[in-house]
Parts: structure tokens; sequence; C-alpha cells
């Protein structure tokens, strides 16, 4: 501003004679982190108690590790946590390469409206609800009138239940996961793609590189970083598996395959009330979470130099 | 430039592969919207038809006869435009001044806003929190726990950040406080990031499943998505047919998938819209992160 400031204000006002309005906006967001956010974190302590609805937080007893206890010698814990880290990892092995692919084959395409309608076709069912791909997923491949269905019995095959076969309900949750989400993840690579310098790929055309030797020396190192990020944030969700997904796919025929922690905590925490040792089960699932951002995130910084922070 | 024959080969066979997977990704789209206009008999007789040949409206004018469903995609309307209404209030005041280098304890708050895509209360916490703040069954509570994504905070954030500076400086030298240049200025030029992110957050109310699943038990208030799932679920296994007893509708193909259609039909109306905003907003959001 123009005007000399008179005299030596305290630091503090000149900061707030400045900066107030910013301060100000920021307000709703801060009562809503903290709100929804953080005093959510702070309810974690709820793994410690014997939680009781009436007394709440404050007057529930205290009752140490007994829920992690509890979780941790259950028949239950090794069977849901290894179909959350199966699930997640076969969504891994398929879903993460798959954007990539689509991402190199669409960057070759020199015409532009080929390139953006498909563009198009393919983010499409990013934004379709799981509730939809359930009813897709119904109707296509549904024993007795599904279109997949038909073409198996047209071409002499067994029907297949898709989604009461323990084997073809996991490959039904990853195809369509990676149907659902293959295109709309192409569109960051395809940014990090168009940022490579054209001229990478004169130079290696005149050194007579093939398509094929371009999209290895150049196109993947290209994209690497990102890569690398979207790797580090996809294993922070190793245990997640996609809880909406599951829980309106599954069915009692598939439990034993498809009963992941999410669902295990939500039939038990809000079905049943059971509050403490629910909680603690998301507590463990958090900070496997965290650990496992962490941890890839330090190991990609030796190996590759790179990483989120 | 000249392409060997190889080239060309390859060129060929990445269009066909890269159509067939555009048409894998709308195939289940109209195959719902084929099934769902297929009358009974001919249903019965041929199965999906490209073109069905029964063509009948009779599974939509059944479901929308009934009030479940219209009730269903009223609260779904509500929730979304609400919603997405307070979303963006609350995400651009609060990443329009993270977006200012110069605010001091920027980054302890965007280091706060960024802890939480690294870590979360989780499920049970959130639920008692929503129980004791008395929101079960109100709109509030599906609309205010997601009021604010981070991810879209960070998205806004950098596209504000990207604004050059000298003309925020020239407004303020005129005179112009931090509220008017944000509103007069920055977000004007942001709306590819804006239209994205209301994107985000109106996709996400419309399809959110979870959240109103656990809050609105009242099925006066469900949206679409539980009300669709139940539907789904009652001709499917037979569990849960109590709820249908208010709304008898006859169990066929047809209807389950005109109630499927139906809520496809408001994403195919907007995404074409936004979709080329989408592509802009996402590129520049993410690229620097």
């Amino acid at each position: 501003m123009a005007t000399i400031t008179i005299k030596k204000s305290s630091p503090f006002k000149k900061l707030m004679s400045r900066y107030w309005l910013l301060y100000l906006m920021l307000v709703p967001g801060i009562i809503y982190y903290i709100l929804f956010r953080y005093v959510p974190m702070a309810g974690l302590v709820m793994a410690f108690q014997d939680y009781k609805l009436i007394g709440g937080i404050l007057h529930s007893p205290w009752v140490g590790f007994k829920h992690f206890e509890a979780i941790f010698n259950g028949p239950f814990f090794q069977r849901i946590v290894w179909n959350s880290f199966f699930i997640s990892l076969m969504k891994l092995v398929f879903g993460f390469p798959a954007p990539i692919l689509l991402a190199l084959m669409l960057n070759e395409v020199r015409k532009k409206w080929y390139k953006q309608s498909i563009q198009t076709l393919t983010i499409l069912p990013n934004f379709l609800s799981w509730v939809i791909i359930y009813g897709m997923v119904l109707a296509l491949l549904s024993p007795s009138t599904g279109l997949v269905n038909e073409y198996i019995k047209a071409f002499g095959g067994k029907p297949i239940n898709f989604l009461t076969d323990k084997v073809w309900f996991i490959v039904t949750l990853v195809a369509s996961s990676v149907w659902a989400g293959m295109g709309y993840g192409a569109v960051i690579y395809l940014a990090a793609l168009s940022n490579i310098s054209p001229e990478l790929y004169e130079a290696a055309t005149i050194d007579g590189a093939n398509k094929l030797k371009q999209v290895w020396y150049i196109s993947l190192p290209g994209i690497m970083p990102v890569m690398v990020m979207l790797l580090i944030l996809n294993l922070g969700s190793i245990l997640d598996a996609d809880f909406s997904q599951i829980y309106i796919f599954y069915n009692p025929q598939v439990y034993s395959v498809s009963d992941i922690i999410d669902t295990w905590v939500f039939r038990n925490g809000i079905e049943q009330m059971r509050i403490g040792v629910s909680t603690a089960m998301g507590l463990f699932r958090s900070v496997i979470g965290l650990v496992m951002v962490l941890s890839a995130n330090k190991i990609s910084r030796r190996i590759t130099g790179m990483g989120i922070w | 430039m000249l392409l060997s024959r190889g080239e060309k080969f390859l060129n060929v066979i990445n269009w066909l592969f890269l159509a067939l997977v555009g048409f894998a990704c709308v195939f289940p789209i109209y195959y719902i919207l084929s099934v769902s206009l297929t009358s009974l008999e001919a249903f019965n007789k041929f199965g999906f038809q490209i073109i069905p040949s029964g063509l009948s409206l009779e599974a939509y004018k059944q479901i929308l006869g009934k009030p479940l469903i219209p009730q269903a995609y009223m609260n779904s309307v509500i929730i979304t435009v609400a919603g997405t209404l307070i979303n963006m209030v609350l995400t651009i005041l609060t990443a329009y001044p993270l977006a200012n280098r110069r605010l001091p304890g920027r980054n302890f708050f965007l280091g706060a806003v960024l802890f939480t895509l690294l870590f979360s209360g989780g499920l049970i916490p959130l639920f008692i929190l929503v129980r004791g703040l008395k929101l079960m069954n109100t709109y509030w509570a599906v609309i205010l726990p997601s009021a604010i994504w981070s991810w879209n905070v960070l998205i806004l954030k950098n596209f504000f950040e990207s604004v050059p500076d000298e003309l925020l400086e020239a407004a303020r030298i005129d005179g112009a406080n931090e509220f008017q240049i944000m509103k007069d200025i920055v977000l004007p030029v942001s709306m590819p990031a804006l239209a994205t992110v209301a994107l985000f957050y109106a996709v996400g109310h419309w399809n959110d499943f979870f959240t109103p699943y656990m809050f609105l038990t009242d099925q006066k208030l469900q949206p679409l998505a539980v009300v669709l799932r139940m539907i789904l679920r009652t001709l499917m296994g037979g569990a849960g047919v109590s709820v249908l007893d208010r709304e008898i509708i006859a169990p066929t193909e047809a209807t389950r998938m005109a109630a499927v259609f139906l809520s496809v039909i408001p994403i195919l109306i907007i995404y074409p819209f936004v979709q080329r905003y989408f592509v802009k907003g996402i590129m520049l959001g993410s690229i620097k992160g």
C-alpha cells in the first residue's frame, strides 16, 4: 500500500491488516477439517475403549489393547486381511498398466478427432456408480439371460455364474474396476506424454529407432515420474480393495473370498454396533495404509530418486 | 512424413484396438437401454437385440407410475445440487488463500489438508460423529461429511497458482481486496478447473451409495443409488422384498434396466458439456503437484 505505516505497529497487527481477508476465507474450511476430518481421527481412541453409546467417549471405560487382541486372534482376521490384500493386488496388477497402455496407444494417434472421441468414450465409465455398473453386470453376465452367457452357450460352453462362483466373482470385480477406471487414468498419463519434447522423437527417428523403441526409450521414461507417484499412492490403499464396489456386488455365496476389512467393519460396527472392535480394525487398516505410503515413498526416493514429497 | 509399411500396419492395429476399447466402454450402456425398451415377450423370445423388435415403453411407465423412483430421483437431485453448491463455495474459499505463497501459515494449513489424504479416522468414528451431531436422516448427513475433498482443494490451488502474478499485483495496486481479486480475476480465468471440480463433486454426490446408505435409513429420503441397489437386489435374490411392498414393480429384466438407465441419463446429459473442460482441468491440476 502507498500509505507509510506510522510508528511500529506489532508484527501481528501488520500481518492481519494484510491477510485478514484470506484468513477469514479459510475459516469455514478450517472448521470443516477440524470437525469432519480431525475429530474423527481423535475418535479413533474408541479402539481402546469399551464404547458406550450413552456415555460417549468421555465416559467409556478404557480397555487398552483388548480389542486388538480380539482382532489379531480372531479366526476371521487372516481371511479378511488376505481378501483385502489379494483383491487390491489383482486390481493393481491389471488396473495399473491398463491406463498406461491406453495412453501410449492414444498418444500414437495423429488424428485429433479420433483421439478425442476415443477419450470421450473411455472416460465415461468413470462417472458411472457401482450400483449402475452392478446393474450392467447383472444384465450382461446373468447365467440365464445375459449376453455373455448367450454367446458361451452358443459356442457350446457351460454358462458361468459370474457373481456366485468364487473365482469368477473376483475376475468380475477386477475386470469391472479396470473397465471403469482405465480411461480416466489415461488422462493423467496423456498429459505427461504431451509434455515430452517432440524433438526427442524426431532425433530418435533420424537415428533409426522404430515406433516401439521410441515408446520404450522415450515415452515410458517420460511418464515415469507420474507412474511412480500413482504407484505410491495406490500402495497406500493396498488394504482398501474398494468397499462400495464389493458391498454392492457381493452375496453370501462368495463371502469367503470377498469379505474384506471394510465390509467386516461395516457389518460389525454399523449393523451390530460393536463400536470398539470395529474401530480397532479400522485403525489397523488406516495405519497399514499410512505405513505403506510412507515406506513406498522412501524406497522410491532411494531407488529412483522420485517421490511424492 | 512417410511411414514405413510396418508402421502403417501398426497404426491400423492401434486404431482398431482403440475402437474396440471405446466400443467396450459404451456398449453396456446401450445394452441396458435396449433391454429396458424390449417388451417382455420379445425379450423372452429373442433376448438382446441391437434394435429391439417389440419396442415398448411399458417398463418406464411402470417405474415412473409408482412414487418410489421419482421420489428417489428428487432426493438425488436435491443432494447433488445443494451438495455441489456447498462443495464449490467451501473448496474455493479454502483453495484460494492456500494458493497465495506469501500467506503466513500456508504450509501448516496445506500440510493439514494433505495429511487427510494419507490418513483418516475411518467409518466408525464418522458414524458416531454424525449420530452425535443429530444429523441422521437429514440431507446434511450426506452433504457435510464430504463438503470438501482434499484432492479438489489441490486441483484448484494448483490452478489458482498458475494465474500470472502481474495480473493480481495490478489489481492490488488498484486497491482491490483479495475477495474482489478472487471474484473478478482469478475465478473467471479458472473455468476449466472449476468445471472439472464441480463435475467431480456432482458425480460424487449422484453416485454416492455408502453415505446415504449409512445415514439415511428413512426410505423417503434415500437417493437413487440406494433405491436402485435395493431394486436390483430384491429382484435378484428375494431378501428384502418387504421394502418393495409399497411399490410393487413387476420384476422383469426391462423394469430393472429401465431403473438403471434412468440413473445414467443425467450423467449422459451433463458429460458432453463438461468433458472438454474436464480433460484440460485435470491435466493442469495434476501436472504440477
